[in-house]
């Protein structure tokens, strides 16, 4: 099998400024503040993903997921490290796509396919599919700027989906969906899984990572602490049961296996 | 319980059947895009895409629409073409005055579209530049094509107008042309690769720009002969020569060059209109601009990576 991300001690590194005006500058450097403080938010993480392995990405919020799907996705390069991918990679980061507001969502449906490499044919022959799937109906010539959440979230995951990409992030997309949304997305994840694809699948709802995917990574504020198919014994669930979402309460956990949603 | 939960992530299994393997015909390669410039070009469906939606942006809800890009130089030309021309009486001497004019006036328009446009080119587009992967070069490259697309119809009104005026052209003349697009085209574009890149860090960058912009009118020989800096080549020549290394300044000259100065019929009783090197600075300030837009084209690769944090 190919090879189809390679993730070796990638380090992202993001700098929150605290000054951001001369005035505060000068009132830093005479009282000798740092001016920067650096935020960690992947550590050296290294793995490899085979073409169609489906891959859970968990982990508490603030643990460095979406950061490290948009170094993967391209969005970031690491700070050090290296990241190879091999193919269109198409998906959602950070809960929704990219989209200009102003925009329709015609336009930002060929703009985005455009940008995941799509040519304006190929586009139009998949016009159909998307739009229905996306269950715009007439609101495919209004200004995204207007749409609910829900329907915003219906596009992006829609056109991501029907790219044809031969790697697929899905980044706690199914948010705002609604239940029976989140159903249809989720059999189209199992349809293009079958198909071969990549899956990059990121969610806190333990149930449904069960069910998508053979291989979990764990990341704990910044560094991956369990990968399944490295650790002895790994398993989806180990990797679950490592996470330890906790407070141990047998019921609670019951109800997160689905609730967890996708926050 | 579990199934009453309204938001609860729904359980879809994997249905039976043979999971297909798929081949992928491509090189493992580092996603972030690397490219630069050369990419933007390669992309140029994208490119397209978004340089047809700016367009239709920037006059959606207006009722003028396209027309306002005219309105703007048009009255710019009236205004100062009678407070220049017929109150400071600056048109004396200077036959064909209004080409003159005009010329200065559509060079220092596209240059000022295409470097505040770009400036402002990231910024704007936040919403993709954080989520998708693309050459981010294709912004301020898109600003400069939206730019050039405002100022075609100017630039064909003073072909209409020269050939109506009987244009000699000449050989000499066709070559002033093309340096002075090619200068303006690649200083501008570098000063708009650059500025989008420092205007994502600071903000302030989009007013700089304005600031230096308001002036650039009066840093060309538009509205004033060319004749009156050529005086001051010997008294202040310091102040001479920052004049004319003005990139800006070259192009309005070389095109001036180019549209005006082949209406004259009688070129012997006009003073100096052009910098006796006029070719030979616009050589070099191109090779320079070339080499700027390279370095600007470093700087922002270099930055790029933090794009999408900062934003």
């Amino acid at each position: 099998m190919a090879v189809s991300i390679e993730v070796e001690r990638v380090t992202k590194q993001f700098t929150m400024q605290y000054h951001p005006t001369l005035k505060q500058m000068a009132v830093a450097a005479v009282r000798r503040l740092p001016l920067h403080e650096h935020f960690q938010a992947v550590s050296d993480v290294s793995f490899t993903v085979e073409q169609g392995e489906s891959v859970g990405l968990m982990g508490l919020n603030g643990s460095g997921k979406s950061t490290l799907l948009k170094v993967i996705n391209g969005v970031m390069p690491p700070d050090s490290g290296t990241v190879r991918t091999r193919g269109r990679i198409a998906g959602l980061i950070a809960t929704g796509a990219g989209f200009q507001p102003q925009m329709t969502g015609r336009e930002n449906l060929f703009l985005n396919a455009a940008i995941m490499g799509m040519s304006a044919a190929q586009t139009r022959a998949k016009l159909d599919q998307i739009v229905e799937f996306a269950d715009l109906g007439k609101f495919l010539e209004t200004p995204v700027s207007h749409y609910s959440s829900g329907m915003y979230a219906r596009l992006g995951f829609s056109i991501a989906i029907h790219v044809d990409a031969d790697i697929f992030l899905a980044d706690e997309v199914l948010a705002v969906g609604d239940r029976p949304f989140k159903k249809k997305c989720m059999a189209k994840m199992q349809e293009i899984r079958k198909e071969g694809t990549t899956i990059f699948y990121v969610s806190h709802a333990t149930a449904s990572v069960r069910s998508m995917c053979d291989r979990v990574l764990v990341l704990e504020s910044g560094h991956l602490t369990y990968d399944s198919k490295v650790v002895d014994g790994g398993s989806v669930d180990g990797g679950i049961a490592h996470l330890q979402y906790d407070d141990a309460d047998t019921e609670a956990k019951a109800t997160d296996e689905e609730l967890g949603a996708d926050v | 319980m579990m199934e009453n939960q309204a938001d609860a992530m729904p359980v879809v299994e994997a249905t039976d059947g043979p999971v297909r393997q798929r081949v992928v015909n491509a090189e493992l390669v580092e996603p972030s895009p690397r490219g630069g410039l050369l990419e933007v070009f390669q992309q140029s469906y994208v490119l397209r895409l978004i340089v047809s939606r700016q367009l239709a942006q920037q006059y959606a809800a207006s009722l003028l629409g396209l027309l306002w890009s005219y309105v703007q130089p048009a009255t710019r030309f009236a205004v100062y073409y009678v407070v220049f021309g017929f109150v400071l009486d600056l048109h004396k001497g200077t036959p064909y005055f209004a080409i003159h004019l005009f010329t200065g006036i559509v060079v220092v328009h596209y240059f000022g579209e295409t470097w505040n446009g770009g400036t402002r080119s990231i910024w704007q587009n936040k919403g993709l530049v954080k989520k998708m992967r693309m050459p981010r070069e294709i912004f301020p490259v898109a600003a400069m094509l939206v730019a050039a697309y405002h100022t075609m119809p100017q630039v064909l009104l003073l072909v209409v107008v020269a050939l109506i005026t009987g244009w000699n052209l000449t050989w000499t003349a066709v070559a002033a042309g093309v340096l002075g697009v090619l200068i303006l085209i690649v200083f501008a574009m570098t000063l708009g690769l650059f500025f989008s890149a420092v205007n994502v860090f600071y903000r302030d960058f989009q007013n700089i720009v304005q600031t230096v912009l308001q002036f650039m009118h009066f840093l060309v020989p538009m509205m004033y002969s060319f004749e009156r800096i050529w005086a001051a080549h010997e008294t202040h020549p310091v102040i001479y020569n920052i004049y004319v290394s003005n990139p800006v300044a070259q192009a309005v000259l070389l095109l001036q060059r180019f549209f005006w100065y082949p209406l004259i019929e009688d070129t012997e009783g006009l003073g100096r209109q052009f910098p006796p090197d006029l070719f030979e600075r616009g050589l070099v300030t191109l090779a320079v601009s070339l080499v700027l837009l390279w370095l600007a084209q470093k700087f922002f690769t270099r930055v790029e990576g933090k794009f999408a944090e900062r934003l």
